[in-house]
């Protein structure tokens, strides 16, 4: 620790502390600009010139390491006459016409001139004008000439998202911030560079000019989108939903959010809310009042119980429904006498069923991942199915931890990977086995009966050295891993190699309530999500569910749900297919307009209010089951608010849920080589996971919202007789679609890659499984 | 060949004229090039008594900065493990300076031999030598001498069976100004956009890819041969006390001979301008940047008394820089000559940081308009105000070398820029002007 003074104030830092660092520590502010505490010093802005003992000039206190006895000044004459020379300079370029900007009254240069700026210019000379660019839908760069050069946008690339998608080119007065020629920026996580930009450079282009900040209420709320569970701050005006920013939580989200977190709130106030409940009325659907809707629903719901018994009767909801909502809806169900409920509609093997030790979760706490010494992700598009948790393996990467990747695609994760392993979705297990068995050698330890078969190779092998080297090592499990029809496998497998190693591990986690939905026991008794479409039912409650896009053999599911006698949907949206098969639909609040809880893939419980009132006759989900529970004379459904129903699921004051244990009891472990013949490998592209983002306006612009295509290796492309760009039938079991064959030399051998979540292949079967390719 | 003086020459020392010979290797032999580096290698000399003896010889960084090179050498780590290296810095872009060129040109064995024995010095294995882009024919003549010094085992693995390692690379720059930056010249070696980095750290602990890094200008690594074969002591002499050995002087402008000419430090300006053949149509000296365009100008009268070191000149107030002597005569035009200087540090800013990017444009759009007629009265005081704010407050140096002209020429000529000003039109006659450019016979 080191002594030095600040504006006369004593202070300890900790060597190797910048002065920035050590004002903040104890409260004194110094005006900056480039300066980000997440981003690498630059010192470029010149902003924070502050005065030091002994030394001629004023030195930038971002970039200026503290010295023992050091004396700082940072409102002498020397170092305010530094800051207002920058902020004249900062000017003299820069439009001063902040009343007609969008950034306006929450622009840090527009505050900082006002103590540091001077009344009148003395510039009298024609002002730059920088061109403006299109870099896409999210991010606006409509008014460069705007722009103080402080590269935070281009640091935030090339180190937070990990790829330099902007950049400054040029020099002297007629530098600019661009993409290279042409390109537009396509990270995940742009819009977090609106934030960064101290100036109205960089706006958010679906806001942009809709309100004015102080026009805007601010309220708390939680991302529904992934299993981080990012704390947002919800800005609303007249009860709409304006704007999403991040709000900082260290622990979890730190102070960024992906963009669908940010702009998915476009779907919000799209036209397709379903704002009164409908009946299907003589084979079509018809808006009714809410008393009418219900009574339909009980009355309905009742005859079904009484004549083809409880068990024909199936509720599936969606893993980001509140916990609350997942509560209610099992209890709902079971007070029907069924036992089929379930929230993991894109899951398709549940053999460690009843094998749990508790429930799955990440293992270890989000903040604990920097410490890691090496990480293991096994079947996961880690950028595009968790954007903020790539982001922490991206830094742990950058400070010598070892990441290690089995995938099923060539994705780029845009971390600097210790090694990987691409193969196809039947081989992973034979993948992760091949890690386990090379673990045991070095160890020493007898292999494990199964695996017999399996060689471990060169890449394995150097996995099995990294997750044995260390202190803190830790293994996780992706979204393709739970999805795969050998979940429960890979789990054993990755249970073996942490016990092995002694590393950690766990499940990433899908969606917003992962780990809720297991607190909130809305797990099958009698048929799971699977099973509840393979062996249809009379009667279906969905929560939230869009099945054609949202199960793991949509065409399965919707014939199911054709056939069935009651369907019932509760939804923020009147969406396309429902009046295929649904009888009722129950508008339900999303996640800004009812109070309820997220339980994040750490375990930790966040409840969040409405942020405004529910839109037209929509009401929160919890309220609606509740009523229904009423009418349907279930017994426990007096409820009165959403607190009370969380607090009957977990005690008052809990932070981190308990019984999270991802054991997993004996499970026979196999190795069999994969069946032959084409295998479909299912993404879920990250602007299609949800109903959310489905009708994000902007967000269904990008790139990443491209329509889906079948996409295979060269060597797949000439065996199935295709070529690049040929239309191709693509086929599974009865259903089939018709797409554009794609080369991708990411994608492994005798694979094809077809996303799921699209409309354009709702007809098709398993998302991982056997599949017929042939030039349409 | 256009070093057209010397007097008691070291760098420049046998040359006789002829270009296509005397830069090859067997001449520089023969003018008993390499003899220091051998020697060094085969007694195995100490480290540490290299590096003294460039101490003692007071060897000052010839860039510009005027630095002690033996001091700098010590500053490396020479204890570090891994890779250190050792850098020229031939991006010689400052107007009026062309002595590295015509070193690298015409004697590009005494610059690798110098470079071959810092290397020694510091431990380093691998060097880089990195040469302004716009003088192409400069470049591939030094690849052309790295290859015979290759061939003649005086570069490359075990030089002359010593154990000793040393790799040497010429590396082209694109032209921009600011990569003679040391730091931004690093930044271009990785192929980065040639921006200075903010110090500290310094290059000697965090230099090239990170890596411990000693830069030095050309004609400081030419010199370094004949203080290991003269000594150290001796190369003082040839000098002044504190300014040791000869500086290669870059002499342009209105004299009759303008050139590279190499004198030991401590001669006479007058000393200087008659080798450069005195002032063109024996006309006055009105004023003269003593040490390329960065440097304040000095009036004439003042430097007419001064002697060609760091000393008298800073005491003139001024600086020795790099050694570029620009002389006008009084035919020139203050303010133009002002608004071209402003003008190309404007150009060359590199953008970064904000005084410089910000100041530097402006500055030149203030004196572009003294010039044009359109100068106001309170000009010369925000002139001063701008060139304050600039000074001292940027990453690298380049915002004090475009304010130091601006701050000076407004000082010893602000009779001048008022009368522009004033009259919105110069002092200076414009066929005198015209005259004295040269481009048309001369009427005065």
């Amino acid at each position: 620790m080191l002594d030095i003074e600040i504006d006369g104030k004593q202070v300890q830092v900790p060597a190797g502390s910048t002065i920035m660092d050590a004002a903040q520590l104890i409260g004194v502010y110094i005006p900056h600009f480039c300066y980000h505490k997440k981003l690498s010093i630059a010192a470029n802005c010149r902003m924070c010139l502050v005065q030091v003992e002994k030394a001629p000039k004023p030195l930038p206190a971002c970039a200026t390491p503290v010295t023992s006895g050091m004396k700082v000044f940072t409102h002498s004459e020397l170092a305010i006459n530094a800051q207002k020379g920058v902020m004249e300079f900062l000017l003299i370029n820069h439009p001063l016409d902040c009343p007609i900007c969008d950034q306006g009254g929450e622009c840090q240069l527009q505050d900082l001139a006002v103590g540091y700026g001077g009344s009148a210019s003395r510039y009298d000379e024609a002002k730059r004008v920088v061109f403006h660019k299109d870099i896409g839908p999210l991010v606006s760069m409509q008014e460069m000439s705007r722009c103080i050069h402080c590269t935070r946008c281009v640091r935030f690339g090339q180190e937070i998202a990990g790829v330099m998608e902007l950049g400054m080119a040029n020099r002297n007065m007629h530098s600019e911030i661009q993409t290279f020629v042409g390109r537009t920026v396509d990270s995940e996580l742009s819009g977090n560079m609106i934030d960064l930009c101290p100036v109205g450079a960089l706006t958010s282009r679906p806001f942009r000019y809709s309100a004015r900040s102080w026009e805007l209420s601010h309220r708390k709320s939680v991302s529904p989108h992934d299993s981080i569970g990012s704390n947002l701050t919800v800005q609303v005006k007249s009860n709409r939903v304006m704007r999403v920013l991040p709000r900082d939580n260290e622990e979890i989200n730190e102070c960024w959010i992906s963009d669908k977190d940010r702009f998915s709130y476009e779907a919000l106030n799209s036209g397709e809310r379903l704002q009164k409940p409908m009946i299907r009325v003589d084979g079509s659907l018809r808006e009714v009042e809410w008393n009418i809707a219900l009574d339909y629903v009980s009355h309905a719901l009742t005859d079904i119980a009484r004549t083809h018994g409880g068990e024909s009767i199936a509720a599936l909801a969606a893993p980001s429904a509140t916990l609350e909502e997942l509560y209610l809806l099992q209890k709902l169900t079971r007070g029907l006498g069924s036992g089929s409920v379930d929230f993991r509609p894109r899951r398709r093997d549940f053999s460690s069923e009843g094998k749990l030790a508790g429930i799955p979760w990440l293992g270890l706490k989000l903040s604990e991942i920097k410490d890691l010494d090496a990480a293991l992700v096994i079947g996961s598009f880690l950028r595009k199915d968790h954007p903020l948790f790539a982001q922490r393996l991206r830094q742990l990467a950058k400070q010598s931890g070892q990441v290690s990747l089995i995938s099923v695609t060539g994705d780029d994760p845009l971390i600097r990977l210790h090694s990987r392993m691409t193969v196809s979705p039947a081989d992973l297990t034979r993948a992760l086995a091949a890690v386990v068995k090379a673990a045991a050698r070095i160890k020493k330890v007898a292999l494990p009966v199964g695996l017999e078969s399996v060689e471990p190779c060169a890449v394995s092998q150097a996995i099995a050295e990294s997750l044995l080297a260390g202190e803190k090592r830790a293994i996780f499990l992706g979204n393709v891993a739970e999805q795969s029809a050998q979940a429960a496998q890979l789990h054993a497998l990755a249970s073996l190699l942490a016990t092995l190693t002694g590393a950690r591990f766990g499940f990433i986690g899908e969606a917003a309530n992962s780990v809720g939905g297991h607190v909130a026991r809305a797990l099958p008794t009698a048929l799971n999500a699977y099973e509840m479409f393979a062996q249809p039912r009379q009667a279906y409650v969905l929560l939230g569910i869009e099945a054609e896009l949202d199960c793991y053999n949509p065409h399965q599911a919707v014939a199911a749900l054709q056939q069935a006698a009651l369907v019932v949907m509760l939804t923020p949206f009147k969406h396309e297919a429902a009046p295929d098969y649904a009888d009722v639909l129950l508008p339900l609040a999303p996640f800004t307009e009812t109070s309820g809880s997220f339980v994040n893939t750490e375990g930790r419980i966040q409840s969040f209010n409405g942020v405004c009132r529910p839109l037209g006759d929509a009401r929160p989900g919890w309220k609606v089951l509740r009523v229904l529970g009423n009418l349907l004379a279930i017994p426990g459904f007096d409820y009165t608010s959403s607190e009370q129903v969380r607090d009957e699921i977990v005690a008052p004051e809990t932070v981190f849920v308990a019984g999270l244990d991802n054991g997993i009891g004996d499970l026979a472990l196999s190795s069999d080589p994969a069946s032959k013949g084409l295998q479909r490998i299912a993404d879920v592209p990250i602007y299609f996971a949800d109903p959310l983002v489905r009708r994000g306006a902007a967000l269904q612009q990008t790139r990443d919202a491209a329509a889906p295509t079948a996409r295979m290796c060269a060597a797949t492309l000439v065996q199935a007789g295709l070529s690049d760009g040929s239309q191709v039938r693509v086929r599974q079991g009865q259903g089939e679609a018709l797409l554009t064959a794609k080369a991708d030399e990411s994608v492994p051998a005798g694979c094809v890659r077809v996303a799921a979540a699209h409309v354009s292949t709702a007809a098709l079967g398993d998302m991982f499984g056997p599949i017929d390719v042939e030039r349409a | 060949m256009a070093i057209l003086g010397a007097l008691n020459p070291m760098l420049t020392v046998g040359l006789d004229g002829n270009n296509d010979r005397d830069w090859r290797l067997d001449a520089y032999v023969k003018r008993g090039g390499y003899s220091a580096l051998k020697r060094i290698l085969s007694k195995k000399m100490p480290q540490d008594q290299v590096i003294n003896e460039v101490k003692k010889s007071v060897l000052r960084g010839r860039g510009g900065a005027g630095f002690p090179t033996g001091l700098k050498w010590s500053f490396m780590p020479r204890a570090f493990p891994g890779d250190k290296y050792v850098v020229c810095n031939s991006d010689e872009g400052e107007p009026g300076t062309f002595k590295d060129r015509d070193i690298l040109l015409f004697n590009p064995h005494s610059v690798i031999e110098g470079m071959a024995i810092a290397a020694y010095a510091m431990g380093a294995a691998r060097g880089y030598n990195y040469i302004h882009g716009e003088i192409w024919e400069v470049y591939t003549r030094f690849e052309e001498a790295l290859d015979e010094a290759i061939a003649a085992g005086l570069l490359g693995k075990n030089i002359l069976g010593s154990g000793f390692d040393f790799e040497l690379f010429a590396h082209p720059g694109y032209g921009a100004y600011i990569c003679g930056e040391e730091t931004a010249l690093l930044e271009s070696i990785e192929g980065k956009k040639g921006q200075p980095r903010f110090k500290p750290p310094f290059p000697a602990s965090f230099g090239l890819y990170g890596k411990p890094t000693t830069i030095n200008n050309t004609e400081t690594f030419g010199a370094v041969p004949f203080i290991m074969n003269i000594g150290g002591e001796a190369y003082l002499e040839a000098g002044l006390a504190n300014n040791g050995g000869t500086k290669l002087f870059s002499v342009s402008g209105h004299v009759n001979r303008p050139g590279n000419y190499e004198i030991p430090l401590g001669t006479p300006f007058s000393t200087l301008l008659e080798m450069a053949g005195g002032m063109r149509g024996g006309r006055k000296l009105k004023g003269c940047i003593p040490g390329g365009s960065s440097s304040p100008v000095v009036p004439g009268a003042t430097m007419m008394d001064c002697t060609m070191d760091y000393d008298s000149i800073s005491k003139a107030g001024s600086m020795l820089g790099s050694g570029a002597v620009i002389v006008m005569d009084e035919t020139t035009c203050m303010v133009k000559a002002l608004e071209r200087l402003s003008f190309f540090y404007y150009e060359e800013s590199c953008g970064q940081c904000t005084p410089c990017r910000e100041g530097t444009n402006w500055l030149y759009k203030i004196v572009h308009r003294i010039e044009n007629g359109q100068g106001r009265p309170d000009d010369l005081d925000l002139l001063g105000s701008v060139t304050t704010n600039i000074m001292g407050r940027t990453i690298c140096a380049l915002g004090d070398a475009a304010s130091m002209p601006v701050q000076s020429f407004v000082k010893h000529f602000r009779d001048e820029f008022a009368y522009h000003i004033e009259h919105k039109k110069c002092l200076v006659p414009p066929d005198v002007q015209r005259a004295g450019s040269g481009f048309f016979k001369a009427t005065v």
